[in-house]
C-alpha cells in the first residue's frame, strides 16, 4: 500500500483526510494494526516549543526620505546586522541588547534582547529603530530615529539556520558549584537534571530517517506557513541509533523560514537565561505524510523507546570530552526524577510539551479544514554527514 | 487556630512604627515572616504569614487598619503570570514547596498554589520567560 502526496492533498482538499497527532496515532495504530491504520491516517502532526537559539529574522524598512544606505542599526537598543541592502537588517535571537552588562556581575540576568525584539514584534507593539550610516551620494541621511511596528514593515522574513534537534542532551552538573547554562539552573552534586525535547511529539524523532521531512518541506511556525529551506547547521546523521533508528544525541536539524506577519505571539516567545544570555522559544509543527506502512510505524515513537545522553555540563560539555554518564528514555525522564549513581535526582524540561501538544492539534485542525496542505520535498536531507569540529592552528595555538 | 498569609504596604510615614511587635504582643498572634524590607523614610513592605484565633487576626487587622497601612490578604509578594507562563515546567526542581506544580500529568501544565509560596524567589532566576515575578 502507497499513498503519495497529491492523493493526501486530495483528501485534504475535500475535508476528508484522516488526520492524527503524534500522540493520538500511538493508541490507534495498537488498537487497528499498522496495516489497517496505515491505509486509513493521512497524516500525523509532530510539534515542537522550545529555545532555538539559532533563530533570526530580516527585515525591510521601506525608504526614508532623503534615502539612507543603514550601516550600523539598533531596534530597541538591541544591534541588529547590517552588511546587506541599504534599508535590509537582520536581528539575531541571541543578541544582547546595547550596555547589558552581560555575565560582568555573574550570574548576569539577561532581561532583553534580540529574541525579546522578534517577540515584540510579532505581537505587534511598538518598537524604535535608531540607525547610522556614512553617507553617500544617492544615500545622504546619516542618521534616523524613529519608531514603527510590524505592519510598518514592507517584509519580517523570519529565517532560522538551526531549528527542531532531532534530539538532545540531558544537562547536570556534577560539581560542587551552581552553573548557568542553556539547559537552565544546574545545582551543585547533581541536585537536578534537565532536558530539552518533546520527545514523541517531536518532528524528526517521528521521521528519523528523513523519509518525509526535507527541503522544501512545508511547516508550521509559530502559524505562519512556513518552510524547510536547507539542512539545519550542525545537521549529523551518522550518530549512535537506538534499534528503532532513533537517535540517541542531537542529530538532524532544519534550517526554517517564515512570514513573521502571519506569526501568533503565543509561539514566539523571547527567553532569559541566567548567566547565560538571551534567546528565542518558537513553537514549530511538522505534518507527516502517511505514505506506506513503514513511516506510520515511525510516528508511533513513544517516550520510553527515545533514549538521550546526560552530559557534565561543569566538565565534560564545556572540555569537550564525550563522555557520557547515562542514559535515559523520555518516559524515564518525563517521569520527574531519575536515579544516578544511587541518587535520585529531579529532573525538568526546557521543551514545553504542553505547547507542543497544543501545537500539534492546531495543525491537525488546520489540515483537517483543507487550509495546510502537505509539499513534496524537493531534497532529501543528507542521511551520512558527519560533524566537524574546529582545529586551533597557527599562533594562536 | 486559623493561619493567614498578608502582604503589607507601609507608606513613608509608617515605617517607624514596631507593628509586627506589637501583633506578638497584644494579638497573641504567631508570626512567619517571608520577606520584609522596611527602612526609616523610605515604604516599606512586608510580606508574612499569621496564625492565631479567628478573633485576634480580626482585632489585629483592626489595629492594623487604625495605621496608614494597606493590608492585602494573600500573596501579593510573588506572582505568576498565566499568559507568559509557556508550561515548560523549568521551574519545578527550583520550587522548594512545589507552589509551582505540575496540576495535569496528560498535558503537563503548570500551575502556582499562592498559599504554598514562601516568598523564596527561586523561581524567578530559573523562568526563562519571566512569568514570576516579585512586587518588591
Amino acid at each position: 500500500m502507497i499513498k503519495t502526496y497529491a492523493e493526501i492533498n486530495k483528501k485534504i482538499e475535500s475535508g476528508k483526510a484522516v488526520v492524527l497527532t503524534a500522540e493520538e496515532v500511538i493508541d490507534y495504530v495498537d488498537k487497528r494494526g499498522l496495516e489497517a491504520a496505515a491505509k486509513e491516517v493521512d497524516v500525523v502532526t509532530t510539534a515542537t516549543f522550545g529555545p532555538m537559539c539559532s533563530s533570526g529574522c530580516f527585515l525591510n524598512f521601506g525608504h526614508s526620505k532623503p534615502k539612507m544606505r543603514i550601516s550600523e542599526a539598533w531596534i530597541n537598543d538591541v544591534q541588529a546586522y547590517c552588511g546587506i541592502a541599504a534599508v535590509d537588517v537582520y536581528m539575531g535571537a541571541t543578541q544582547l541588547r546595547q550596555n547589558d552588562p552581560a555575565n560582568m556581575y555573574h550570574p548576569g540576568e539577561f532581561r532583553y534582547g534580540g529574541g525579546h525584539v522578534i517577540e515584540d514584534l510579532v505581537a505587534g507593539k511598538k518598537l524604535q529603530l535608531f540607525g547610522l550610516s556614512y553617507g553617500t551620494d544617492d544615500y545622504p541621511r546619516r542618521e534616523i530615529r524613529t519608531l514603527f511596528d510590524i505592519n510598518d514593515l514592507n517584509q519580517a522574513i523570519m529565517v532560522n539556520p538551526r531549528n527542531c534537534y532531532q534530539n538532545y542532551n540531558v544537562a547536570v552538573n556534577a560539581s560542587d558549584k551552581r552553573i548557568y547554562t542553556y539547559l537552565g539552573i544546574l545545582k551543585a552534586r547533581m541536585r537536578n537534571m534537565t532536558y530539552s525535547s518533546a520527545g514523541q511529539l517531536s518532528p524528526l524523532l517521528n521521521d528519523p530517517y528523513y523519509e518525509t521531512i526535507g527541503i522544501g518541506s512545508s511547516i508550521w511556525l509559530a502559524g505562519a506557513r512556513g518552510i524547510v529551506y536547507a539542512q539545519g547547521t550542525q545537521h549529523c546523521s551518522l550518530v549512535e541509533r537506538s534499534e528503532n533508528g532513533v537517535p540517541e544525541e542531537g542529530a538532524g536539524t532544519l534550517a526554517l523560514s517564515a512570514d513573521m506577519k502571519e506569526m501568533l505571539p503565543e509561539f514566539v516567545r523571547g527567553a532569559s537565561f541566567k548567566g547565560y544570555g538571551v534567546s528565542l522559544a518558537l513553537g514549530v509543527g511538522i505534518p507527516i505524510p502517511i505514505l506506506n506502512p513503514e513511516i506510520l510505524r515511525r510516528t508511533t515513537v513513544r517516550d520510553r523507546d527515545i533514549m538521550a545522553c546526560v552530559i557534565d555540563y561543569s566538565s565534560d560539555y564545556p572540555q569537550k570530552t564525550g563522555k557520557v554518564l547515562a542514559r535515559y528514555n523520555y518516559e524515564q525522564l518525563r517521569s520527574g526524577e531519575v536515579e544516578l549513581e544511587g541518587k535520585k535526582i529531579p529532573v525538568t524540561s526546557l521543551s514545553s510539551y504542553n505547547k507542543a501538544l497544543k501545537i500539534c492539534g492546531l495543525l491537525k485542525a488546520e489540515i483537517e479544514e483543507g487550509r495546510f496542505l502537505l509539499s513534496e520535498p524537493s531534497r532529501r536531507l543528507p542521511l551520512e554527514q558527519g560533524m566537524k569540529s574546529l582545529n586551533i592552528i597557527g599562533p594562536g595555538r | 487556630m486559623i493561619t493567614k498569609k498578608i502582604y503589607l504596604y507601609f507608606p513613608k510615614s509608617e515605617t517607624e512604627k514596631p507593628i509586627v511587635y506589637q501583633l506578638v504582643k497584644d494579638f497573641d498572634l504567631i508570626v512567619n515572616i517571608f520577606r520584609a524590607k522596611v527602612t526609616p523614610e523610605e515604604e516599606g513592605y512586608l510580606s508574612l504569614e499569621v496564625t492565631g484565633t479567628q478573633e485576634n487576626i480580626d482585632r489585629a487587622f483592626t489595629y492594623l487598619n487604625g495605621f496608614d497601612v494597606v493590608i492585602h490578604a494573600g500573596n501579593k509578594g510573588v506572582r505568576w503570570d498565566e499568559s507568559r507562563c509557556t508550561q515548560c515546567g523549568a521551574c519545578l526542581a527550583h520550587c522548594p514547596t512545589l507552589a509551582l506544580y505540575m496540576i495535569n500529568r496528560e498535558t503537563r501544565a503548570i500551575a502556582f498554589c499562592e498559599e504554598n509560596c514562601v516568598e523564596c524567589l527561586a523561581c524567578i532566576a530559573a523562568c526563562p520567560f519571566g512569568a514570576c515575578s516579585s512586587t518588591f
